[in-house]
This record gives structure tokens, C-alpha cells and sequence, in this order.
């Protein structure tokens, strides 16, 4: 019954129709139910039984010690000193208790054994492999990754495999991540900057690079990432433990209602000896152990009981197979309760950076000046704007003379370098030009302090530019302003859509961007987000997240830059970009391996789905005691007050059949709703009345109709089947 | 029929909202006072109090009054107001008595006119009434303001107080002088004595002379104002409000039906008011209103609008459908554990048919007209309705007092009372009623929060793992302390040894008492002979009587405790978290959607558990062939 993902409800609209594919892709890898899985699952559930070990999920241990029980009642049956009550019936209550054990085993171990596959999966990459030792002396020494310690030097060329996880000090590569993100395209990974993370296991493509080690083998970021997965350092998550102390009440609750039936029902059986003037008591089912534990193990919240262990792994699970690693459970659950989101807007909220999209000429200046000024100013800027405007110009021109004129005049030129203070980059050259490129008002400044004037109108450009979303740049020569270079940002097709469902989830979405306000309150606008951080500076998103804290408020942000470490670190849910540097990577308490900045909505909606499949399967398991209360108690009282016939509401065979019934329709719930507490219950961004009126609707009063339903199927086929009397 | 509980809900309601806007008023402590009342808060109040020193105020209030309580009563022969002598009382009886006034549950297992003497009545069992109710009271406005963030809980001395003074005993005043308007005495002679009409109706004393008819009266408008408005119950007389001086006329039986929900719906516009979310209280309120409604029309439906089941030719019929052996013909399908029993029970019941059943067989030939119901136990000053309608009503509250005997209704409308008492909180008890269904409520937050996909909030606070330990706690005392001893008592001789009627009704009698006992109500099924009586009559052969009072006592003691202490240790718990704002994400608390819930929760988790206890008392006895446990 393996199903397939295209149901998957997490599928986002507007999500990359490649992202659906691979996750696809990855599913049938490890389908639900794979048979090697399965069995591996089974024997773990056997270990299981260990009293030392299902004791730690008391609601499945009271279950296995009513089995216990129950048996050792059968056996006694068996030689001869059984009570009134058949066998066959003690045999049959006997073995769907121990089913009912096993179900729960089962669904904890199957969860445990995806998440070990998928660890497997990762740890493949850990494999041995060659590294290339630099020494200090320049010399090149053949190691191995085992060997290698955190600061070691290690040169990586085209077609080897990156022995550790680390940074780039030098040089850049395409590098291909597949092993660990399963997406094929190779990804860009440079010296210097927020893209100078490499992760151990990756194999280099292209060029060559000397990577600083960052962790010893066994120790890094991701073999931690791993055991975690793997269940063997699993901790219960806070809202787990209060679940579970809810449904140890409950059992306790139904333990005294279960054991204060027994001296009722004989006091049924003997005022009903007097009143019929029997010799001996009537015997019902009322006072047979057996049957009295099959009612508690009916009534005791056993199929969540039996289901907390596997959702709470599988949530673990679901994010990892979103590319998503989470050093604990607990950060995946926090991030249900996420009200205000962070996202950068490059690259979350508009494709890529901005590009520079038009040249706008003043004064004296053509377009064709501007342009060759405005690129010779951005020669050294390595950022991705400044590149775009070297190729704007360069796109008509055809490069090659630019790359000539480039030449010649770069011959002697001393480079200006962006800081926080001028807020300008550019160029002198050694013929005495000197070009600056610069943030309006910088520029301004600049030009006038050297004589110069503003042209005519120049002022209104830049800002009906700038209100426009778009960022503008003046470009001056000497004390001549030459003109303005337009950097336009291109939101994300289908990005409005997707705010627009976090707003009805109830979260806030908070744009991070460096732009100037008026910019920024521009796009965010477009896009629509709640709010922005403008001219964002590491420590104006601490402060951000430190206020909306302060408020009572949840925080996710997503980062990859060394600068924006305190900033995850601060917030309550931090996912690093695996291509991120290794102090985002530590700070976070998330990995994204994709490094997708859209990465947030899904791990939000994740937490949620944990949480919420927790919700609904207790209420459908509490719900369902009304149907079992109607099966089993008149079924009790058969023998002693048959006039309470009808309560029998569903009209079962007999009380055997009734109480077999209700044990076995309590039993294989368990593994019918694996699925779902494996894939986790779908979310809809409807707003929480909403989704309450849902889920109370399928899970509140499917749980209350359902077992009648079924109970009833099961009481058919056991008397079609002749499997009683 | 139905227009007494109407006007009872109606007329509630409408005086509930300014009373409860003056509770909030008064626990606020907006008022100016005059110097002396000023001079008198000042010696009270104490400062400022964490949730734990209120509730060691709380205990040593309580400690105190049980102390005094028990002193008053077992020096009742020394002490004054003793006109008619009465005598000492037996020490488990006194136990049970401080113990039930205590904790405002007022289950009575003495009979007052012959127990008690004025003093013990005004200054044990008035004062204990007043008491009692206000210190629920003052536990719910240390709870809301824990729930609202307050930085204290405020001060438990100056809130009783408060709530004495400035509430409860004016209203009780106000009540009182109504009460004698209607008819109740008020006085401390000693009983009429008066010459019958036809003489030697009471029979003749050793000499021969006729005996003079004494009445016992005393102090009664000021104890029922105090038991009909404070939930008390605990009345004047055995008979309680079916007593003509306890409840004179229809005017004076709508005036304490009233006065039974009053104040715990008026808790309910406090409990808006203080938190200022009125919308929220009215959900809570809906809920409440929509479960008292369903048990008063279940009661007055099946008491006052069906015949008496014993007077109808009824058992007969059960036999010839229940046990289709009996006639040898049918199979017996409905199988029996052990083979052969059936045809066991088959062989002995048509001779069982013959021998013992012409009893009721009579019984059902009766010429009774019985167009108006189940007149039996009733006070048909009231109308036919008002009995199944104050039993619905006493026990959505914890009040207790009844105007008719619980143990002649029906046994379909005998569930009414049982279930108002397993929920413990339809109105419930003044302040305790709240109180109890915050846990409730904090159970549905839970899940409900968790199935919006959040951890569960409530009011701004999250709830978490240490908030469901306690409530954990507090749903557990109350099946614990219902069907543990219930369980106990039925296998053993104490409660057979005690119960008057055989079979499921007498079943339903201890399940009832105890019942009583843990949901603090206090009104009883009657048909116990659970009363010890006087030190002198004390014996050996009082055994059972005493495990009755003990057993009783104990269950009163942790059925109170247990569900205040638990949530106050919530709300002190919720006080100290950090306030959530409140999103589109949030579990909405003020919607009908949450009522639902809050009433899902009610229901499935207060009273599934019952359900097998409550099979096996009213249902089998409804179903049963032998009404009202046979003969």
C-alpha cells in the first residue's frame, strides 16, 4: 500500500515544478511502506517488548502488562482452572492485545527506520576518501579525510571529492551537491563572502580550491545532524511531554474506571442471584479479568498512545526529506509556533540580486559615456551589482572593445572601495579621471564638496525611480554628475500569493533588505509583505528580533552569512544556508541543505503539521471511546442485566464477538493510521477557526462515528468467518 | 410545565449581570470606604500574595473553620440557644458534619431539628455557609487574576472580606427579609407545642393525657438565604426546602431556584469583566446554558411527563422482550459467558414469573391517573414541574438543597442529578464551578491548540507541560474519589447493610452519595440509613453508618482541595509566562467553534467515564424488570 506523494499536502502553489519532481523522486526511493524498512521495523518492534523500554511509553506498557495478564489467565484456562468464559475467546482477546502491543512497536520502529535510512543515505557520503594535505611550507601531502583536523589545509581539485566540511580560502569552484541535497544542478561555491561553505562528501566539478577544515572527521556539523535523526539521541519535544502526561492521565483515569467496574458488576451479580433465588452467582464478563483489561486497553488513548513516538520522529523525518536538517525535534515543533518571519529579500522575495536594468544619462553625458563610466567604476566591485552593470554595458557593446578600453584604462587605477561611511565604490584612474558610483545623496555630497552642481531635474529622477521600487545610482565623473544607473529588483512570480497564505497561517513576514526605505517600502508593497527592514545591518535584524521577542513573539529567519550569526542565534527558529558560512551554520538551529531561502514556509508549516497531527489523532482516539463504551458495556452485563440489550446500539453477535470486536477494531487502527501520522495531517493555511472547525469535523466526530462503523464490519466478518460461536 | 424553568433562567440572568459587574466592582476594590471600614481593611489585608501564599491563606482559613466547627459542635450540650435540649452528637458524625460544611458541600447526615440546637445552627451552620461559598469565591478572583497577568494574586484575607461584607451577607440580608416576607420564621423559641383539632392525634402520654403537636421552627429565612445563594444546600430542616418553613409557597420556590444559579452566573460576568473579555465569558456561558437547559428538559421530560414506569404494567413486559429464553422458544442469542446459564436463568424465571412478580403485577392494575407524571416525593404546592426542576438545577450547581425526594424520580430523570454532579460544572459551585470547568477548558485548549497547528495558548499564556500536569491532577480527583469508594462500598457490607432498596436503585443510592460527596454538592438520594445520630445511640451496629461519614468525610476533603489548589497552582503557573499576541494563527477562545469544543470536552471526558457506573444504576433500573428495586 505504498502511496504516492502527489497527494503530499505539503505542495506549496507557485513552487518550482523541479522541486516537486525530486521530492518525487525521493519519495519512491523510500516509499512508505519499502519492504526492507518493513522489515527491519519488525524486528525492532520485537526489542521493543523489553519491559525497560516500553515502560517508557506508559499507555503501550500498561497495554503490554494487561497482556501479560490476560495470558497468564488464558493458560490457567487452558489447565483447567479457567472461569466461565470460553478459551478460544481468552486466546482471541490475548492475541489482538499483543497485536495491539506490536502495531505500536511497529509504527515507532517504522519511523525510526526512515529516519535511519535517510541518515544512511547522508552518512554515505562520509565515506574515506583521499585528501591533499597544505602544508604551511606550500608542499602538498597525501592524507586521508579520517585523519584530518579541524584548521588543516586541503587542496581540492576538479573531479575529487571534498574530504571535510569547511570554507573556501581560496579560489572558486562549481561544486556538486547531489549527495547530500539530491538536487543535480552544481551549485557556485567562492572564497571570501557567504557562499565560502563546502560540506564534506561534495564533489568539486570544476577549478581548484584550498579549503580550511572547520570540523575533525566524525565530529562535523552533519554527523551531529545525523545521530540526531537516527532517533539515538532523540529527546521528546515540550509539547510531546505535555501531550503524553495528558495521556497518561487518561490512562490512569480509565485504570480506575475499569477497576471500580469490577466490584460493581458483582454486585450486579449478587443482588441478581438473590432476585432470581439462585444457589450461585450469575456470572457475567463483568468480573472476568480478561475481558475487563480488553475494556481498558479499549478505552485507554492507545492509538496516539501508540502513534506519538512515530509523528514526532516523522516530523524530523518530513524535513529532512524537505533538505532540511534540524538539530533537534524541538526546533522543528517551535516552528508551528512561528509569528513573524524574516526573509531576506534578495533571493526570497526577488529572483536572484538586483540588476542593473537602464542607464539614465544627464547633463552633457550620452547613454553610451554613462555607461562605459558607470562599468569602469564597477571593474573591481565584485558584488552582483556591480556585475550587472559591467554586462548592461557590455551587452550592446559586445565586450570585446569594453574589455580593451577596460584594459587601457585600468592601466595604473587605483580601486575605491565600498564602506559603510562613504557609501560609494569607483574608480581613479591614471589619467586623473576619478568616477564614483554611489547612493544618491552620497554622491551629491561628493560632487558638491568638489564645486560641482546638480543637473537640472536629476533630484526628481531619483526619486520617482526610487519610489518606484527600483534603486537608483548616481554615477559622477570629477564634479560632473554623469547620470543614473537603475537597479531594478524582479519579485518572484507567485510570491504575493504565498504572503498572502503566511497572513491567513497568522504569521507576519518582515522583508530584510539593504536597500535605502523608500525602496524598500516599494517592493515590499509589490510583494506584500507586512513590513521591512531597511538598510539592514546584522545588528538592525538583532534588534528587530530582539523587540518582536520582547513582545511575546516567535522569530524564524533564515541566514548564510558569518554576520548573521547572532542573529540566528537570537531567534527562535534559525535555518542556515548549507552554502552558508560554518558560523551561520553553528549559530542556526536549522540547516537548509537546498539553501533555499523560500526554505522557511515550508519548515513553518512543517512545525505546524506536527503539532497538529498530535492534536487530531488524541481527539479521534478519545472521541472513539463512545462507540467501544457501547460495544462493551451492555456486552459486560449480558449474562447478569440482559435487558440492557438496548444499548447495543450497533446490534453485535454476542458479547464475545462485541468485546473481540471493539479490541480488534482498537488494534488495527493503530497501523491504519500510520500513514498518517508518518505524512502528518494535511495543513491548510485557513486561519485557525477554520482549521479547527476542520479537523474537529474529521477527527472530533469521524472519531466518534468511525469505530461504530467499523466495529460493527469487524463483529460481521468474525461471525461470516465462523471464528465464533 | 415549562415556564417555571424558563422564568427561573430568564429571571437569573437578568439579575446575574448587575450583580456580577458589582462582584468585579467589589473584588477590584474600586469603592471609597467610610474610616471604620477602612481601619478594618487594613488590619485584614496582609499584602500582596504569590500563588502559594494564597493558598496557605487559603488552608489556614479552612484549617480554622474546622477547628471552631468541630468545637461548636461537640460541645453542643454546654453551649447556649438550647431550648429543646439537644444532645451530644457521635464523633463521626461531627467529622462528616464540620467536614461537609467545610467545604461548602453541605451533605447532611444528621437531621437538623433533631440534631442541632439553635447555637450550632446559627453559629456553626450559618456561619460555616457563609464562609464556605466566598472562600470558592476568593479562590476564582486569585485564579483570574493570575489568568489576566496580574503581578500578584492579591490578598486572600481582604479578599474574603471583601466578599463577606461587601457581597455576600447583604445579599444573604436582602434574601432573608424576602424569605420572611414569603413566610419563613425567623426566631429563637423553642418548638410550637399546640392541641391538635382532634384530640390524642399524637397520641397520649403515661398518664393518659393527649399529647400536645410540637413544631420545630427556629432561625429558618436566615439559613435557607444563606444555603440557596451561597450553592450551600445545607438546609434547616431534614426535609430541606420540601419543608413549608423552609420554602413556604411557589413565590418563595421561585426565589430560591433562583437564588440556587444566581451567583454562580453572576461569577460568570465577573470572570468578563475582571478578564475584560466578555465575549469569552458569553461562550463559557452558552456552553453552561446549553447543559443546564438539556438537564432540565431531561429531568422535567421524563419525570413530569411520563407515568410512573412501577404504576404502568410494565414488568411483565420486560420479561416477555428481555429474555427471550424465558419462553424456550427463542434462542438465546444475546449469549451468556458460560454455556448453559441462560437456559439456567430460563429454567427458574417463568416459576420466578408466578411466585414473586404479583407485586408489581398489582401495582400496574392501579386505577392511578397519572396525566401529570410522577407525583411521587413531590411537593405539589410548587406545581408538578418545580421537583425535577430544582433537583436539574441544584445539581447543575453544587447547591444540594432539594424540595423533593431525588430518590422518587424516576430513573431516567435520576440520571439528571447524577450527571450535573459527574460534570461538577454546568453552573457549578459559587467560584468552584468556574474553576472546575478551567480545567476542562485548559483540556480543550490543549487539543483544540494543537490542532490549529500551534503549542496551545490560553488568554495570551501558553499552556505547556507543567500546566497539564495540574490539570491532569485535578480531572483525575474526581473519578477517583467517585468510583473508587463507590466500587468499594457496593462489594462490601457497609453500604448493602445500609441501602434500602435491593438491586440497581439501591446501586444508584451509594454511587449518588458518594457522587454528592466529591462534587461537593451535597444533596442526597436518600434511602441511606447513613445517619449515626446521637453520642448515646453509638454503637457497634452503627459501624456501617460510620465508614458512611468517614468515607464520606474524606471524599469531601479531597473532592474540595484537589480541583481549587490544582488550578490556582495554573493560573499562578500562567501568571509568570510571557503574553502571546494574538495572530490569525490563534486558537480563537471567544467563538462558537470553541464552544463546541468546550462542550466535546465536557462530554466526552467528564462524562464517559461515568457511563458505565450510570449503566448499571438508572439505566438497568429503567430498562430492568424490577422498577424501584422490586419488591
Amino acid at each position: 500500500m505504498s502511496l504516492s506523494v502527489e497527494e503530499e499536502p505539503l505542495s506549496i502553489p507557485g513552487r518550482a515544478s523541479d522541486d516537486l519532481k525530486s521530492e518525487r523522486r525521493e519519495s519512491r526511493r523510500h516509499g512508505l511502506f519499502a519492504p526492507h524498512l518493513m522489515r527491519a521495523a519488525l524486528k525492532q518492534a520485537f526489542i521493543m517488548l523489553r519491559p525497560d523500554i516500553q515502560w517508557k511509553n506508559p499507555v503501550m506498557f500498561v497495554v503490554e502488562v494487561g497482556t501479560i495478564l490476560t495470558l497468564v489467565f488464558t493458560v490457567a484456562s487452558l489447565f483447567g482452572h479457567g472461569g466461565a468464559v470460553s478459551v478460544t475467546y481468552l486466546i482471541g482477546v490475548d492475541v489482538w492485545l499483543f497485536l495491539t502491543v506490536m502495531f505500536a512497536n511497529f509504527a515507532t520502529a517504522l519511523a525510526e527506520a526512515r529516519g535511519k535510512a535517510q541518515a544512511d543515505s547522508l552518512r554515505k557520503t562520509r565515506r574515506e576518501t583521499p585528501a591533499f594535505l597544505l602544508r604551511d611550507d606550500g608542499e602538498i601531502e597525501e592524507s586521508n579525510s579520517t585523519a584530518l583536523l579541524a584548521g588543516d589545509r586541503v587542496v581540492v581539485e576538479a573531479g575529487q571529492i571534498i574530504p571535510g566540511d569547511g570554507e573556501i580560502v581560496d579560489g572558486v569552484a562549481s561544486v556538486d551537491e547531489s549527495a547530500i541535497t539530491g538536487e543535480s544542478a552544481p551549485v557556485i561555491r567562492e572564497a571570501g563572502g557567504d557562499r565560502s561553505g563546502v560540506t564534506g562528501g561534495t564533489r568539486v566539478l570544476s577549478d581548484r580550491i584550498i579549503v580550511r577544515i572547520t570540523a575533525e572527521a566524525g565530529k562535523s556539523f552533519l554527523d551531529r545532524m545525523i545521530a540526531l535523526v537516527e532517533g539515538a539521541i532523540r529527546q521528546r519535544t515540550p509539547n510531546e511531554i505535555a501531550l503524553s502526561l495528558v495521556l497518561s492521565a487518561f490512562t490512569l483515569i480509565f485504570l480506575i474506571v475499569t477497576v471500580a467496574l469490577w466490584p460493581m458488576a458483582l454486585n450486579a451479580e449478587l443482588y441478581m442471584k438473590d432476585y432470581l433465588g439462585l444457589a450461585e452467582p450469575v456470572k457475567s464478563l463483568g468480573t472476568d479479568i480478561p475481558t475487563l483489561v480488553a475494556l481498558l486497553v479499549c478505552l485507554i488513548p492507545t492509538t496516539i498512545g501508540a502513534l506519538l513516538a512515530a509523528i514526532g520522529i516523522a516530523g524530523m523525518d518530513r524535513a529532512l526529506r524537505a533538505n532540511i536538517l534540524a538539530k533537534s525535534g524541538k526546533a522543528v515543533e517551535v516552528a508551528g509556533d512561528v509569528d513573524t518571519l524574516l526573509l531576506d529579500k534578495t533571493g526570497t522575495i526577488t529572483i536572484g540580486n538586483r540588476r542593473a536594468t537602464q542607464f539614465v544619462p544627464m547633463g552633457q553625458f550620452s547613454g553610451a559615456e554613462l555607461g562605459q563610466l558607470a562599468s569602469l567604476a564597477s571593474m573591481s566591485d565584485q558584488t552582483p551589482e556591480g556585475k550587472s552593470i559591467v554586462e548592461l554595458y557590455a551587452k550592446p557593446q559586445g565586450g570585446v572593445l569594453d574589455r580593451r578600453v577596460a584594459d587601457e584604462a585600468m592601466h595604473g587605477a587605483q580601486f575605491i572601495e565600498f564602506t559603510a561611511q562613504t557609501r560609494m565604490s569607483g574608480i581613479d584612474l591614471a589619467n586623473g579621471q576619478k568616477i564614483r558610483k554611489g547612493a544618491p545623496d552620497s554622491v551629491i555630497k561628493y560632487v558638491q564638496q568638489l564645486g560641482g552642481i546638480m543637473p537640472e531635474g536629476a533630484q526628481a529622477q531619483v526619486d520617482a525611480v526610487a519610489s518606484q521600487g527600483a534603486t537608483p545610482l548616481l554615477v559622477c565623473e570629477g564634479n560632473r554628475i554623469a547620470g543614473m544607473v537603475v537597479l531594478s529588483d524582479i519579485l518572484k512570480p507567485g510570491i504575493r500569493e504565498r504572503f498572502e497564505r503566511l497572513r491567513r497561517m497568522g504569521l507576519r513576514t518582515v522583508m530584510v533588505t539593504g536597500d535605502n526605505p523608500l525602496t524598500a517600502k516599494a517592493i515590499a508593497e509589490q510583494a506584500g509583505v507586512d513590513d521591512f527592514i531597511a538598510q539592514a545591518t546584522p545588528e538592525a535584524k538583532l534588534a528587530y528580533i530582539r523587540k518582536e521577542q520582547a513582545s511575546g513573539k516567535l522569530v524564524a529567519m533564515m541566514g548564510d552569512g558569518t554576520n548573521d550569526a547572532p542573529a540566528l542565534a537570537q531567534a527562535d527558529v534559525g535555518v542556515a544556508m548549507n552554502s552558508g558560512t560554518q558560523a551561520a551554520k553553528e549559530a542556526g538551529n536549522m540547516v537548509d541543505l537546498d539553501s533555499d531561502p523560500t526554505k522557511l514556509i515550508e519548515v513553518v508549516e512543517i512545525g505546524k503539521q506536527l503539532l497538529m497531527t498530535r492534536g487530531a489523532l488524541t481527539t479521534f482516539s478519545v472521541a472513539n471511546d463512545l462507540a467501544k463504551y457501547f460495544a462493551i458495556i451492555p456486552a459486560l452485563f449480558a449474562a447478569t442485566l440482559p435487558w440492557l440489550k438496548p444499548f447495543d446500539v450497533m446490534h453485535l453477535h454476542s458479547a464475545t464477538s462485541a468485546i473481540l470486536s471493539a479490541v480488534i477494531f482498537n488494534a488495527i487502527i493503530i497501523p491504519m493510521l500510520i500513514p498518517i501520522a508518518l505524512r502528518g495531517v494535511a495543513y491548510r493555511p485557513v486561519g485557525a477557526d477554520a482549521l479547527l472547525r476542520r479537523n474537529l469535523l474529521i477527527w472530533g466526530l469521524g472519531g466518534v462515528l468511525v469505530p461504530f462503523i467499523g466495529i460493527k464490519l469487524i463483529d460481521v466478518i468474525l461471525v461470516h468467518l465462523h471464528l465464533l460461536s | 410545565m415549562w415556564i417555571l424553568p424558563a422564568i427561573i433562567l430568564i429571571g437569573t440572568v437578568v439579575l446575574a449581570v448587575p450583580l456580577g459587574l458589582y462582584m468585579a466592582w467589589v473584588f477590584e476594590g474600586r469603592y471609597r470606604l467610610p474610616t471604620v471600614l477602612r481601619w478594618i481593611e487594613n488590619r485584614v489585608d496582609t499584602g500582596p500574595q504569590n500563588w502559594k501564599q494564597y493558598c496557605w491563606a487559603f488552608m489556614l482559613l479552612n484549617l480554622g473553620t474546622f477547628i471552631v466547627g468541630y468545637l461548636v459542635l461537640a460541645l453542643q450540650p454546654w453551649l447556649p440557644l438550647n431550648p429543646d435540649q439537644k444532645g451530644m452528637l457521635a464523633p463521626s458524625m461531627i467529622f462528616h458534619t464540620v467536614i461537609s460544611f467545610m467545604t461548602n458541600t453541605n451533605q447532611q447526615h444528621y437531621s437538623g431539628e433533631v440534631h442541632l440546637s439553635y447555637f450550632s445552627q446559627l453559629f456553626f451552620i450559618c456561619w460555616k455557609q457563609v464562609l464556605s461559598p466566598v472562600i470558592g469565591l476568593a479562590a476564582l478572583v486569585a485564579i483570574i487574576r493570575g489568568l489576566r497577568g496580574d503581578k500578584d494574586m492579591g490578598n486572600f484575607y481582604l479578599d474574603m472580606w471583601r466578599g463577606v461584607a461587601y457581597f455576600f451577607v447583604p445579599l444573604c440580608l436582602i434574601v432573608g427579609v424576602l424569605l420572611i416576607a414569603g413566610g419563613s420564621p425567623m426566631t429563637l423559641h423553642g418548638k410550637a407545642q399546640l392541641a391538635t383539632v382532634e384530640p390524642g392525634a399524637m397520641g397520649s402520654d403515661d398518664s393518659g393525657a393527649a399529647k400536645l403537636q410540637e413544631i420545630a421552627r427556629g432561625p429558618v429565612a436566615a439559613i435557607v438565604a444563606v444555603k440557596q445563594f451561597g450553592t450551600n444546600g445545607g438546609g434547616y430542616f431534614g426535609a430541606n426546602s420540601a419543608h413549608p418553613f423552609e420554602n413556604p409557597n411557589d413565590w418563595t420556590n421561585l426565589l430560591t431556584c433562583i437564588g440556587i444559579i444566581l451567583v454562580p452566573v453572576a461569577t460568570l460576568v465577573m470572570f468578563g469583566k475582571m478578564l475584560s473579555n466578555f465575549r469569552h465569558a458569553a461562550v463559557i456561558f452558552g456552553v453552561m446554558l446549553v447543559l443546564s437547559v438539556a438537564t432540565i428538559i431531561w429531568a422535567v421530560q421524563w419525570d413530569t411527563n411520563q407515568p410512573n414506569p412501577a404504576l404502568v404494567a410494565r414488568s411483565e413486559v420486560a420479561y416477555a422482550q428481555d429474555l427471550p429464553q424465558a419462553g424456550g422458544a427463542a434462542k438465546p442469542v444475546w449469549m451468556v459467558a458460560r454455556a448453559g446459564q441462560s437456559a439456567d436463568i430460563a429454567a427458574r424465571d417463568p416459576a420466578k414469573q408466578g411466585a414473586d412478580q404479583p407485586a408489581t403485577t398489582v401495582y400496574a392494575g392501579l386505577p392511578v391517573d397519572q396525566s401529570l407524571g410522577n407525583l411521587e416525593g413531590k411537593e405539589l404546592r410548587f406545581g408538578t414541574s418545580a421537583g425535577a426542576t430544582w433537583a436539574a438545577l441544584t445539581t447543575n450547581t453544587s447547591n444540594g438543597s432539594v424540595n423533593c425526594m431525588h430518590d422518587s424520580l424516576t430513573p431516567l430523570a435520576g440520571i439528571t442529578p447524577l450527571v450535573g454532579m459527574w460534570l461538577n460544572c454546568i453552573w457549578g459551585g459559587v467560584g468552584v464551578g468556574l474553576i472546575n470547568l478551567l480545567i476542562y477548558l485548559i483540556i480543550g485548549v490543549f487539543l483544540a491548540g494543537l490542532m490549529v497547528g500551534r503549542t496551545p495558548e490560553y488568554l495570551g499564556k501558553k499552556v505547556e507541560a507543567h500546566e497539564m500536569k495540574l490539570a491532569s491532577l485535578a480531572m483525575l480527583a474526581h473519578p477517583l474519589l467517585i468510583l473508587i469508594p463507590t466500587g468499594l462500598f457496593v462489594a462490601s457490607s457497609w453500604a448493602l447493610s445500609t441501602q434500602n432498596n435491593p438491586a440497581a436503585h439501591g446501586f444508584t443510592e451509594i454511587l449518588y452519595e458518594f457522587t454528592s460527596a466529591s462534587a461537593n454538592n451535597g444533596s442526597g438520594y436518600e434511602g441511606l440509613a447513613d445517619t449515626v445520630g446521637a453520642a448515646a445511640d453509638d454503637n457497634d451496629a452503627k459501624l456501617p453508618q460510620r465508614a458512611w461519614d468517614i468515607a464520606c468525610g474524606l471524599v469531601m476533603l479531597c473532592g474540595r482541595f484537589i480541583p481549587i489548589i490544582a488550578p490556582i497552582a495554573i493560573a499562578g503557573s500562567l501568571m509568570a509566562k510571557k503574553h502571546t499576541p494574538f495572530t490569525v494563527g490563534t486558537l480563537r477562545t471567544d467563538t462558537a467553534t470553541f464552544g463546541f469544543v468546550l462542550l466535546g470536552t465536557i462530554l466526552l471526558v467528564g462524562a464517559l467515564l461515568f457511563l458505565p457506573a450510570a449503566v448499571l444504576g438508572p439505566v438497568a433500573e429503567h430498562l430492568g424488570p424490577i422498577p424501584f428495586g422490586g419488591g
